[in-house]
């Protein structure tokens, strides 16, 4: 089998499993295993998700005070740049369909950049948290306008665990780009078999969603109560 | 089909006799191997700790162990028992091994990531590993907070890692199954063609990929807890423990599903074939385990009737927790009504389908009595509690293994059990299990309270009970070890279909090629379809 795919180059591309009896079988498997998967992340998520629903609706005052602690304008411009990479994304995988190698290789490499933007700019929020003592764990946590500085710890801890929960998914999602833009270039893709670079997109495209969840949850929860 | 073929003809055992071979393989058959070996070394150290924990109990004062070794007894008990051994036990071994080959393709859909759980299983285990060795852990299997996330100075942290990526092993088993059932089935396998064990396993996967994912972001959170004090589960910073408690239960009690439900899978096998009619009633009993697996996830809150959750959510989760009792009913009620008027041969396993049926029955009555609001207050947390789980874990899904293993036995290594010393054997641990456990009831509704090493002297005679029938169990359980092993080289060598059975794993050799199948088969038939499966050359019971 392997060496067939060798002397062909291009047989290579198919890359048929043998316990499938088509390419489309092949295909449809392995979106269905992503879906799952990516269920299995909502289930994951989903109890970070419970707890911030209890907390919030029992410390409701100093979740808003702790929220509009956060610098929406820039987790804006980070909602904007991970909306845009989701559409390099998109249309990396129609060059895909469309075989266009050299388009794969460039819509990839935007995805990465602006995913690496996302990450960067988070780690620049974090360090500013740290600075203003909005860390939990740091001893001289304070936070301004509440005397309850335990359910704003909390607000915190949520704030951290979630956003770096999402964090390292980038992370992951960044290594799957590499991953994805070294074999594109090796020639493995084509209009037959572009399966990893589509499940990936829709690996990206959840954490995408995860965020545009987080973002308003976490920046925006003053917004809701009367001033 | 004959014996002479057997000599030359290639099957999943030979080919390739290297340890690479093995350790890299992506054949389902050899991963359920790979699996089985596992899990039985898993089975084999839980048991070991049980033995430790019945042999403190012999005498009302603690005198064998300190109290601090009791707790990290029965944690490390729990711990290996349930995530390393009942977790994967039937769905990983006899799920991997013939899920593929009943619905007729020839391999999972994901190989890879089937190898892949297998080594998430071993990483998951030698934290697990690392943990006991290092000084153990004394939480109880259930990591409650606080205590898990402030007092506790064992390995918490090593073992909930352990759990953690031992989850994801069971995540991408569940995974693989779903994929596998609706995509790979053969020409002509539709839904309700495939062997209840299929759906079985197939509602089995659904759990494991929603309720998995939920412990494991919980014991991220425990483990924040631990080492960065966030304060989730802490009131001091105005958190809550009780959420961990409804976090945890929301994946463990489903879990006990994940553990059962296959089980049940096997049972309905195992009946059809020995009473050699099909299964009574075979959508109630497939959506049976679909129902089970849906209505599971709405129950977890019958373990928090003692832990000031509202009354009116107690009342909610009392009644759902009667409801789930229904599918598991039809399914004892159809297996009694498919043996009616069956031509019913007592071979070894259906021994051990019988011991399901009723020690099933009775694990699952006595879940009526804790899942009533007011009963369940007097036993909480006693004996009473331990015995109806061991019922349903031991007596049922135990029970239902080892039957399966011995169903299965030809098929999987090409030989036959010794069927004197496996009736023997199948004696043994029905009567060690009853003589273990029962007298549990009786303790724990008199008040011994579960975790406790010292107890009044009146108890004695129960707990010495208990520990006499768990020698017999032990023994019991011994006894398949050695046979088992003895009959890879000696048993009779097995034909294809021993059992004249009628599922697909039946009409390829034994032990079957590395494809499963010399040819795809194309399905014209419903399952449990004995009219033109004709008796076969070894007659048994």
């Amino acid at each position: 089998m392997a060496s067939e795919a060798h002397a062909h180059g291009h047989g290579e591309t198919l890359a048929l499993r043998e316990q499938f009896d088509t390419a489309y079988q092949q295909r449809d498997a392995s979106t269905l295993g992503m879906w799952i998967f990516l269920i299995t992340e909502v289930m994951f998520f989903g109890g970070m998700f419970a707890a911030y629903t209890i907390y919030r609706s029992a410390y409701p005052t100093v979740f808003a005070i702790a929220s509009a602690s956060l610098n929406v304008t820039i987790g804006a411009i980070n909602t904007c740049v991970l909306l845009l990479s989701s559409f390099t994304m998109v249309m990396a995988v129609r060059a895909g369909q469309l075989g266009q190698r050299k388009l794969i290789i460039f819509f990839l490499i935007l995805t990465l950049f602006f995913g690496c933007i996302f990450l960067g700019v988070k780690a620049y929020e974090w360090t500013e948290k740290y600075e203003e003592h909005h860390m939990p764990g740091q001893a001289a946590f304070h936070l301004e306008g509440t005397d309850l500085q335990g359910p704003a710890k909390l607000f915190f801890s949520l704030y951290f665990a979630m956003t770096g929960l999402h964090a390292m998914h980038m992370v992951v999602g960044v290594g799957i780009l590499t991953f994805l833009i070294l074999e594109t270039r090796k020639g493995r893709y084509s209009t037959e078999y572009y399966t990893p670079v589509d499940i990936s997109g829709l690996y990206w495209h959840f954490v995408d969603v995860v965020w545009i969840f987080l973002f308003p949850l976490l920046y925006l929860i003053d917004r809701h109560l009367p001033k | 089909m004959s014996t002479q073929v057997l000599q030359e003809r290639q099957h999943y055992l030979n080919n390739g006799y290297s340890l690479k071979s093995w350790l890299l393989t992506k054949d389902h058959k050899r991963i359920a191997v790979l699996y089985f070996i596992t899990i039985s070394i898993f089975f084999a150290i839980g048991g070991a700790f049980a033995s430790m924990i019945r042999a403190e109990l012999i005498t009302p004062a603690g005198d064998l162990v300190s109290s601090e070794t009791y707790n990290k007894l029965f944690t490390m008990h729990g711990v290996i028992m349930v995530f390393f051994f009942l977790i994967p036990s039937v769905p990983a071994t006899m799920g991997n091994f013939f899920l593929p080959i009943m619905i007729g393709a020839r391999d999972l859909a994901f190989p890879r990531i089937n190898l892949l759980s297998w080594y998430l299983l071993i990483a998951g285990g030698a934290f697990a590993f690392f943990a006991m060795f290092a000084g153990g852990v004394d939480t109880g299997w259930t990591f409650y907070t606080p205590y898990s996330t402030t007092y506790s100075n064992t390995y918490v942290i090593a073992t909930a890692l352990g759990i953690f990526v031992a989850g994801f092993s069971s995540i991408l088993t569940g995974l693989n199954f779903i994929v596998t059932v609706h995509r790979m089935r053969a020409p002509g396998m539709t839904w309700f063609r495939m062997p209840l064990f299929v759906w079985a396993n197939y509602a089995t996967g659904v759990i494991q990929v929603l309720g998995t994912p939920v412990i494991a972001v919980t014991l991220v959170l425990v483990f924040c807890e631990r080492v960065f004090h966030i304060g989730i589960f802490d009131p001091a910073l105005g958190g809550d423990p009780v959420l961990f408690q409804h976090l945890f239960w929301f994946y463990s009690h489903p879990a006990v599903y994940i553990m059962v439900l296959p089980a049940m899978g096997v049972i309905s096998e195992l009946v059809s074939t020995f009473a050699r009619k099909p299964v009574f009633g075979y959508p109630f009993v497939a959506f049976a385990s679909v129902g089970i697996a849906v209505i599971g996830f709405l129950v977890w809150g019958h373990h928090l009737f003692v832990s000031g959750q509202s009354v009116y959510a107690g009342l909610v989760f009392s009644f759902l927790s009667y409801f789930v009792a229904i599918p598991s009913a039809i399914k004892v009620f159809n297996w009694t009504a498919t043996l009616y008027k069956g031509s019913i041969s007592y071979a070894t396993p259906m021994l051990y389908a019988f011991g399901f049926i009723g020690l099933f029955t009775i694990g699952g009555l006595t879940g009526l009595f804790v899942a009533a609001l007011g009963l369940d207050v007097h036993v909480t947390d006693t004996y009473f509690v331990i015995a109806h789980f061991h019922y349903v874990m031991v007596g049922g899904t135990v029970m239902a293994y080892l039957g399966g293993v011995h169903y299965w036995w030809p098929k999987m290594t090409g030989r036959m059990y010794p069927e004197g010393w496996a009736k023997l054997s199948a004696l043994f641990v029905f009567a060690g299990f009853n003589l273990t456990f029962f007298p549990q009831f009786i303790l724990g509704y008199l008040g011994m309270p579960r975790r406790y090493h010292a107890y009044p002297p009146e108890f004695q005679v129960l707990h010495v009970a208990s520990t006499a029938g768990a020698t017999i169990l032990a023994i019991g359980y011994i006894m398949p070890a050695i046979y088992l092993a003895w009959s890879l080289r000696y048993g009779e060598v097995a034909g294809a279909n021993p059992w004249s059975a009628s599922g697909l794993e039946w009409q390829t050799p034994s032990p079957p090629p590395t494809h499963n199948f010399e040819e795809i088969p194309i399905v014209t038939q419903e399952a449990y379809d004995y009219s033109h499966v004709k008796r076969e050359e070894i007659e048994v019971g």
